[in-house]
């Protein structure tokens, strides 16, 4: 039987382009110390450290030893986790998964990433095969553009309806102190912005940035005296499904790692109506049309219909479901800390500590985690302690 | 986050002070992949014989293209040899516009280009690759296509030029 385990303190960097002024294991040490500071805790509290990246954006290939300086993790039990664009999220489920199976009673979480320090699309070329996908493989940009060009053709879905998604995002961004892009963007300025690769315009596409955030997970007993509200795990669901980028679901407008992993995930939460449980959504979304496709793989709206959902407003802040008020992944994208970012993102939510971008009253919330050839992590975090 | 007051000269200063240490720039660093028995055969069988050998499950009955020993899903070893194409349909695609360096060769891609998914006829899974786009109006999710073969071969998918339009 699994222990309980919660988020009991968050942090993370204010995020940008580029950050000169930091080489990585200072950028991960801010993060660290925001982390400790909000939850007014020592290192010495923290019992092992886990942390994560893409290392072929920095081409550091042993970060859980180098990193350590800035982590914490001197003399502590240190390991690595990276799973492409999941990284994040991975994370977020196996500081759990340490926790609640008992082998640990507090861990620090790490994820980051300084994305100014190679190019990015040639660095995810080489996450793909040598020999059969790398050769032609042009990126997450390429990737995710036919899986759009897909979801269009089958459902007639335009690129004005993926620019309201783009729209709220980057205005929710705003609202986030820590956000990298923090500009309001109309409709027509998401369509007139340069075409990446069709139907994806610039402004529909998430940035690199350079960024780190931490978290720290402790144990029922011990969770309750760290923190006043902990962000409690409900579940967890996790789907990888596919060994070359032209085997994965592109041509068939669903993203099925999703769909499977939200039924896992409803069923371990016992909801049959995710929209009407789910009080707020932190999404992995790294362009705009993610958030008209994967909503309806996420059960919360039929297939075809996320644009109308959309456009009447239900995802907005103040809507009746609204998705990363943040700002979400089109506004910050330090790739390895993205899907822990929509972790911390939930517990603050839980919390109450969101500021401007708080919704009222959350009392369960979903983190999501997307990479790879179209893998899902899903993360369930509650105010009560699951039954 | 403490704001320091700092004058516009100092930043100027500071700004100076930041250095950024460029790496591997004449570097030559290869890296040897095998393709394994049933990627060598589909690779060999393209160079000699303009043709394109899949795998089929014997479970799921799933053609996969390029083959692999191991069907994932079902977790069966595979050992049926079909062959596949050359005619193929277009599945999903896009016009990459944006430049990016190629990990290939360390040198920006030129842009635009096609870059499609195709479906060999009596193949269950995609397989990438080029496209021209001199004429954009004909390129549509399920049009049809065919290989156009280089002359010299050398045992690679790039013994492909890209993908054509066809008439069926």
């Amino acid at each position: 039987m699994a222990r309980r385990a919660a988020i009991v303190a968050t942090g993370q960097t204010h995020h940008r382009s580029i950050r000169r002024d930091v080489n990585g294991q200072e950028l991960i040490n801010e993060a660290v110390m925001r982390c400790l500071e909000e939850g007014e805790l020592t290192i010495d509290d923290i019992d092992a450290v886990l942390i994560g990246n893409m290392d072929h954006f920095e081409g550091i290939n042993y970060v859980d030893c180098w990193s350590v300086d800035g982590s914490g993790g001197f003399m502590k039990p240190t390991i690595k986790l990276t799973t492409g664009g999941t990284t994040g999220s991975t994370l977020g489920i196996a500081g759990y998964h340490l926790v609640a199976s008992g082998a640990f009673d507090r861990v620090l979480v790490i994820g980051w990433e300084k994305n100014s320090e190679s190019d990015t699309t040639g660095a995810i070329n080489t996450a793909f095969d040598a020999i059969w996908d790398r050769p032609f493989f042009a990126g997450a940009i390429a990737g995710l553009a036919v899986m759009a060009q897909t979801y269009a053709h089958l459902y007639g879905a335009t690129a004005r309806d993926a620019a309201r998604v783009a729209v709220r995002d980057r205005h929710h961004a705003c609202l986030n102190p820590y956000a990298h892009l923090r500009k309001e963007t109309s409709i027509e300025e998401v369509l007139a912005s340069p075409m990446l690769a069709d139907p994806v315009c610039l402004l529909d596409m998430c940035p690199r940035t350079d960024g780190a955030c931490a978290v720290v997970y402790a144990a029922e007993g011990i969770a309750e005296k760290m923190c006043s509200q902990p962000a409690w795990v409900h579940a967890v669901a996790s789907r990888h499904m596919y060994s070359y980028i032209s085997d994965a679901d592109t041509g068939t407008g669903t993203m099925i790692s999703m769909e499977r992993a939200s039924a896992e995930l409803y069923k371990k939460l016992h909801i049959k109506e995710p929209r009407k449980k789910i009080d707020v959504i932190e999404m992995y979304q790294p362009f705009s049309w993610a958030g008209l496709m994967w909503i309806e793989d996420m059960g919360l709206c039929k297939k075809g219909e996320g644009p109308k959902l959309v456009w009447d407003g239900a995802t907005d802040l103040g809507g009746e479901i609204p998705i990363n008020p943040s700002g979400g992944v089109v506004a910050t994208n330090p790739i390895g800390a993205t899907g822990l970012i929509r972790c911390a993102e939930v517990a603050l939510q839980i919390m109450g500590k969101a500021g401007d971008r708080q919704v009222p009253d959350v009392n369960l919330a979903i983190a999501t985690g997307f990479g790879g050839c179209a893998w899902t992590d899903l993360l369930a975090y509650g105010k009560k302690k699951p039954t | 986050m403490s704001q320091k007051q700092v004058s516009s000269k100092e930043r100027e200063l500071e700004k100076k002070d930041l250095l950024t240490i460029h790496s591997a720039k004449e570097a030559e660093q290869l890296f040897h992949y095998s393709a394994g028995r049933y990627g060598s055969r589909f690779l060999e069988e393209m160079q000699e014989r303009k043709r394109f050998v899949g795998v089929r499950c014997p479970k799921c009955r799933k053609v996969y293209v390029p083959p692999r020993e191991v069907c994932g899903p079902c977790f069966t070893k595979m050992e049926e040899a079909v062959e596949v194409g050359p005619r193929a349909t277009l599945k999903t695609y896009t016009i990459i516009r944006f430049p990016y360096i190629d990990p290939e060769t360390g040198e920006l891609k030129r842009v635009p280009f096609g870059y499609g998914f195709f479906k060999f006829d009596g193949a269950d899974t995609l397989f990438q690759h080029y496209f021209p786009i001199d004429d954009e109006s004909k390129i549509k999710i399920d049009a049809r296509f065919e290989p156009v073969w280089r002359e010299h071969r050398t045992g690679s998918v790039r013994d492909i030029e890209h993908f054509v339009l066809v008439e069926d």
